[in-house]
């Protein structure tokens, strides 16, 4: 098996998806009712954070097979792009709008962008060049 | 039907040639079942743009009564099985569960929650002025933690194990490796599902 070392980008990504998770939980609690934006963009920019910090690490692993990497993430970005465009629908028909939607679209870029990453880093973490 | 060799880490270890195990040739991501998935999330889209009860009702609860029994079943009763078979029975039961579920998992979770949402805010369940909000809140954290192992490790373990499998020589270490990940956080979804149980019957209960 390789012993290649590597960041640990499925546990970050597991706490970047949990602070969104954490976002949009809180979101839906009392939406809609007046709400305070600030916790959820606090946790919404924490995640982000953490998804640029999995790039930069992978991006600055020697040798990392990024065309294996790249191969399974285009086409698993493409299912979550569909599952999370179904999710924003069923905000939009619920006449979501302003600040909520807003932290609730990007939570949903955040998701559609990660799963894939996490998905091509498990299979290319094991890819024998 | 092509058939691809695994070589066993058991016969590794000895002294003769790698032994090697014949597994069926397969596709990772099925594509007769796209047209499935694109019909259901099809239903699933016009359910929630006609935003009736009773088409909500029935994604809802076919999609959640398909996450939770599949959750279970797999976690509790196949997933010791897989544990116990030999590596050949074990190869040859994963080529053929693995890439369904890579279907049938994410379909029946999006169904389930976007056709549960729209009902909730339907009859009113999400509003805070509902006497069970508190239920309410309780099964988005339960279906949150389990989003959160389902999406950051099942799923791609998942996917790891078919690509891997799907090599000209898998290493049987890596299969192995993934999917006891796999069965574990099956597992652990499946007791989430228990929780969700106890707050989906209360929520009936009223």
């Amino acid at each position: 098996m390789s012993t290649r070392r590597l960041p640990p980008v499925t546990q970050v990504g597991m706490v970047s998806l949990a602070l969104i998770v954490a976002s949009g939980i809180y979101l839906s609690a009392h939406i809609p009712n007046h709400v305070s934006l600030a916790p959820a963009v606090v946790l919404l920019s924490a995640s982000a954070l953490l998804l640029a910090g999995n790039l930069v690490s992978l991006a600055r692993v020697q040798g990392f097979p990024w065309a294996r990497f790249l191969e399974i993430a285009r086409w698993a970005l493409v299912a979550y792009v569909i599952v999370a465009g179904m999710i924003e629908y069923a905000f939009l028909r619920n006449h979501l709008s302003g600040g909520p939607l807003v932290v609730l679209t990007l939570s949903l870029v955040v998701f559609a962008v990660h799963v894939p990453i996490l998905i091509g880093f498990t299979v290319a973490r094991y890819h024998e060049s | 039907m092509a058939h691809a060799a695994v070589s066993t880490r058991g016969a590794e270890v000895g002294n003769g040639p790698p032994a090697t195990i014949e597994r069926p040739d397969f596709q990772i991501v099925p594509r007769a079942g796209l047209p499935i998935v694109a019909i259901v999330l099809g239903l699933t889209i016009a359910g929630i743009a006609v935003n009736k009860e009773w088409p909500l009702t029935f994604l809802h609860v076919v999609g959640g009564a398909a996450w939770t029994v599949i959750d279970l079943f797999l976690g509790f009763v196949l997933g010791p099985i897989i544990g116990r078979l030999s590596i050949p029975a074990r190869v040859e039961f994963t080529t053929r569960l693995m890439p369904k579920m890579v279907l049938i998992m994410p379909t029946v979770v999006t169904v389930t929650l976007a056709a549960g949402w729209q009902l909730a805010t339907k009859l009113g369940n999400t509003q805070t002025s509902y006497p069970l909000h508190g239920w309410i809140v309780a099964s988005y954290i339960v279906v949150g933690v389990m989003a959160v192992i389902a999406l950051g490790l099942l799923e791609p373990a998942n996917i790891a194990v078919l690509v891997e499998m799907k090599k000209p020589r898998p290493n049987p270490e890596v299969i192995e490796r993934l999917m006891k990940r796999f069965i574990y956080t099956a597992g652990a979804t499946g007791l989430m599902q228990v929780a969700t149980f106890v707050i989906m019957t209360r929520l009936a209960a009223g």
